[in-house]
């Protein structure tokens, strides 16, 4: 049944790219304020080991999910005073944050293995919390229902994270400033919006998302287990997906679902493709990377490209 | 005047940047229904004080007063919440968005759907008699559309004190005109106005009374009914100035410079240039006019070599330097100099000295790998005494230069160089009186050394007292090229606009 093994192949990718959507989420909004943060992958480790903290000593999922986005926050707050209050560089501010992100989270995990335990999970319980929740009625309906409504609890949050966020930006007042903001911050501030408070409220949001892309990490694909150095790579496969989404909180869905596909290639490969090794389809998600980062640099569009703001603080008084 | 109420009172105020002050202790007031001029020269501090007065500056010290309540102003928030609008010399647009989302930025109002909206924006065009589509984005508007789409944003926010700063640098006579009859209309609906200019021909035009800022201090404020273009110059810059250009006959030789049927197509694949006839004669000055964009940058950056070039040919004392890099094209012999329009960015290296921006061109013709720094400073030593740049040394970064010391940089090291054809890009733009003088009077040293000059400029009344002929461009082609003794500054405005030379010239 052909059919069926392509629908059971979107149905892996599904999981497999929620944390990528919800890493390139977050670095959109955080990019729209005019800010590129480097630092997805530590801020998705924070919202990792966080979340995993959260879980594993309250044995409840809401506060696991709101340590994972406080995680993820709480580098952003990091990342924002630094570049926002004290102007530093934001490339060098995002690349050590994630080293920072990274270090922090094997440092817990560390201390939390040393216990003498092979390994420190969650209870069954909250195991379950994360698996496929099936919501009556809307779980029956033909295709849309298994592939939306029967997964876990992190796919109706990304999705409606996308579509909330892309109706913010383009259909709001606000939405409307922050773009503003990100493309020409002078022209925010003479128009009278607040630009400051705009890129902290909008990081800190952007990072909590990017935390909540680490907590999926550790919750569902680790099976609620900490592992370490599980983020492996997503947050840099994230950011890069904020430029094949063209900075588009819509396209990010499709964007990451082709990279989840692709990372599940390998176990539904078709069989004429059988000999191949799995490192080869392993390494496919980082190959179409940087592809797709070579294509798109060369694509020369006015609108769909990263604002314009992004990459410079801005100061009201420079001269 | 004096039963109107004040609109807007500054006190003492004072802004320091570092130790340099930009502002010490400086009174203005302007009242409704009257149009401000504020007049000095660059660095003069005029402004900064607007800055303080729309909310991007914070005054150190002085008070601010609106309709004679004290005010304390923090951002350009609270300055839109006083009725203070600013439109600022380099726009604050957002390119991306359309016109009615940049008027809207930023306002709280009621949450009115896009065509309620565009219905409010083309009524407010109506009353003020302005034209404009509100769905196009930004980046599509020429730039006195853009001026139209700032002025919106300020009637929007329902300004009642407009601050334009050096608001008709870019436009063209008509558009000026323009611009002041929608200026008279407000200021005749009780609005208060303060218009910042170098030009003293529009002070005298468009205002009641002029307020004059020298190093900035207030130095007094004049009815302009009372005052003349001369005292105002003389109080600006505190001598007695001369401020006619000199214009020693051309020597008329063989062609320098022959450009014929150039054609440049720029990055989006429009014609930039089209078909553009001219030529240079050593020891003439061809000036060039239009409106901004209209193919002055891709003209100069063909010629000099950096830009590729889609059909005819560039021809330099009959050497075709089509293809050539600017490294080949001096390594030919022809030796040409360009100023370029962006000064920092493409003429100069901001973070450098003068030492090192000297060397840039200079280390070229030394022999080894080594570069030998006492030559180029000893050009810049000859440069900073002959035309007296200020600068705390040659070893200072030339972006911390004022932008008159940074153009005769520029132009001293060009000109160090012999060049036989000058290409200059809007060399005074931004500069004050006396240093755009001093450009001019060096533009005719060479100019009788029998260099042949491209002088791209924006202010026609230089353009028509400085160049021996003026080619003006619109839209990448050459609608006339005529001689400045023959034709008037409304002449050239039509040529810029798209009429053809005999139309504009039946025009007297």
């Amino acid at each position: 049944m052909a059919e069926g093994i392509w629908f059971n192949f979107i149905l892996a990718a599904i999981p497999a790219g929620m944390p990528l959507l919800l890493g390139t989420l977050g670095e959109i909004l955080t990019e729209k304020a005019g800010n590129l943060n480097l630092g997805v992958e530590g801020m998705m480790y924070m919202g990792a080991i966080f979340g995993f903290l959260g879980g594993f000593y309250t044995n409840s999922a809401v506060v696991a999910l709101l340590m994972a986005f406080g995680g993820g926050l709480l580098g952003a707050l990091i990342y924002a005073f630094l570049t926002v209050t004290l102007k530093a560089n934001q490339n060098v501010t995002g690349l050590t944050l994630t080293i920072f992100g990274t270090g922090l989270a094997a440092l817990i995990g560390e201390n939390l293995l040393a216990g003498g335990s092979v390994s420190v999970a969650f209870s069954d319980e909250l195991k379950a919390a994360f698996g496929s929740l099936r919501i009556p009625v809307l779980s029956e309906i033909p295709y849309v229902g298994p592939l939306l409504f029967s997964n876990n609890i992190f796919v109706i949050i990304g999705v409606i994270c996308a579509v909330a966020m892309g109706l913010y930006l383009n259909h709001t007042r606000r939405g409307l400033n922050l773009r503003a903001v990100g493309e020409n911050p002078g022209a925010a501030d003479a128009a009278g919006v607040n630009v400051t408070l705009y890129k902290y409220v909008h990081i800190l949001l952007g990072g909590g998302i990017c935390g909540l892309g680490g907590g999926y990490v550790c919750f569902v694909t680790c099976n609620g287990a900490w592992v370490q150095n599980c983020v492996n790579g997503l947050g840099w496969i994230a950011v890069a997906l904020v430029i094949f989404a063209c900075w588009s909180p819509y396209r990010a869905i499709i964007g990451s679902l082709v990279f989840g596909a692709l990372s599940v290639l390998q176990f539904y490969k078709p069989d004429f493709l059988r000999d191949v090794s799995a490192p080869i389809f392993s390494m496919l998600p980082f190959l179409v990377t940087a592809i797709v980062l070579v294509i798109t640099s060369i694509r020369m569009s006015r609108e769909k490209v990263q604002p314009k703001g992004c990459g410079v603080n801005y100061d009201r008084e420079e001269r | 005047m004096s039963s109107a109420h004040p609109a807007i009172e500054l006190l003492g105020l004072t802004k320091t940047f570092g130790s340099i002050v930009a502002n010490q202790d400086i009174d203005l007031t302007v009242y409704n229904g009257e149009i401000l001029a504020l007049l000095g020269e660059n660095g003069s501090g005029k402004t900064t004080l607007m800055n303080m007065l729309s909310g991007i500056y914070k005054p150190d010290a002085g008070k601010i007063l609106v309709n004679g309540r004290e005010v304390n102003i923090r951002s350009p928030h609270d300055a839109i919440a006083l009725g203070i609008g600013m439109i600022h010399q380099h726009f604050k647009l957002v390119d991306v968005l359309s016109v009615q989302d940049n008027i809207v930025l930023g306002t709280t109002g009621h949450y009115a759907n896009r065509r309620q909206l565009a219905r409010e924006i083309r009524n407010l065009c109506d009353r003020f008699g302005l034209h404009i589509d509100p769905s196009r984005k930004v980046y599509t508007l020429s730039v006195s559309e853009k001026q139209t789409v700032e002025i919106l944003k300020v009637l929007y926010r329902g300004a009642r004190t407009l601050v334009l700063d050096e608001p008709t640098a870019v436009l063209t006579p008509q558009e000026i005109e323009r611009l002041f009859a929608i200026l008279r209309k407000m200021r005749d609906e009780g609005c208060a106005i303060i218009i910042i200019t170098h030009k003293l021909n529009e002070v005298l035009e468009i205002s009641d009374r002029v307020t004059i800022l020298r190093r900035g201090r207030c130095i007094g404020t004049v009815n302009t009914r009372e005052t003349s273009a001369r005292e105002l110059t003389e109080r600006m810059v505190g001598a007695a100035v001369d401020l006619s250009i000199h214009r020693p006959e051309p020597l008329r030789n063989a062609p320098m410079l022959d450009v014929h049927h150039l054609t440049v197509v720029n990055q989006d694949g429009v014609k930039a240039l089209d078909d553009v006839n001219f030529s240079i004669a050593a020891g003439e000055i061809l000036g060039v006019a239009g409106v901004a964009g209209s193919g002055q940058k891709e003209l100069c950056e063909a010629i000099a070599g950096l830009q590729p070039i889609a059909g005819g040919a560039i021809l330099c004392e009959h050497i075709s330097l089509e293809g050539l890099s600017p490294r080949e094209i001096i390594r030919r012999g022809v030796s040409m100099s360009f100023i370029p329009e962006d000064r920092l960015g493409m003429g100069l290296v901001a973070s450098m000295g003068m030492v090192d921006n000297m060397l840039l061109k200079e280390y070229q013709n030394q022999p080894g790998a080594l570069v030998d720094r006492a030559p180029a400073r000893d050009l810049a030593n000859r440069l900073v005494k002959e035309l007296n740049i200020s600068t705390p040394g040659v070893y200072t970064p030339v972006r911390k230069l004022s932008g008159g010391n940074v153009q005769k940089v520029l132009l001293g090291r060009e000109i160090a160089s012999n060049p036989r054809i000058l290409i200059t890009a809007y060399p005074v733009r931004g500069l004050d009186i006396n240093s755009s003088m001093t450009i001019y009077r060096m533009l005719n040293e060479q100019k009788q050394k029998g260099v042949a000059i491209l002088y791209i400029g924006e202010d026609l009344d230089v353009l028509l007292e400085l160049c021996d002929r003026i080619m003006v461009l619109c839209g990448g082609r050459v609608t006339g090229i005529v001689d400045a003794n023959l034709v008037t500054k409304e002449q050239i405005g039509l040529m810029m606009t798209g009429s053809s030379m005999e139309e504009a010239m039946e025009n007297v």
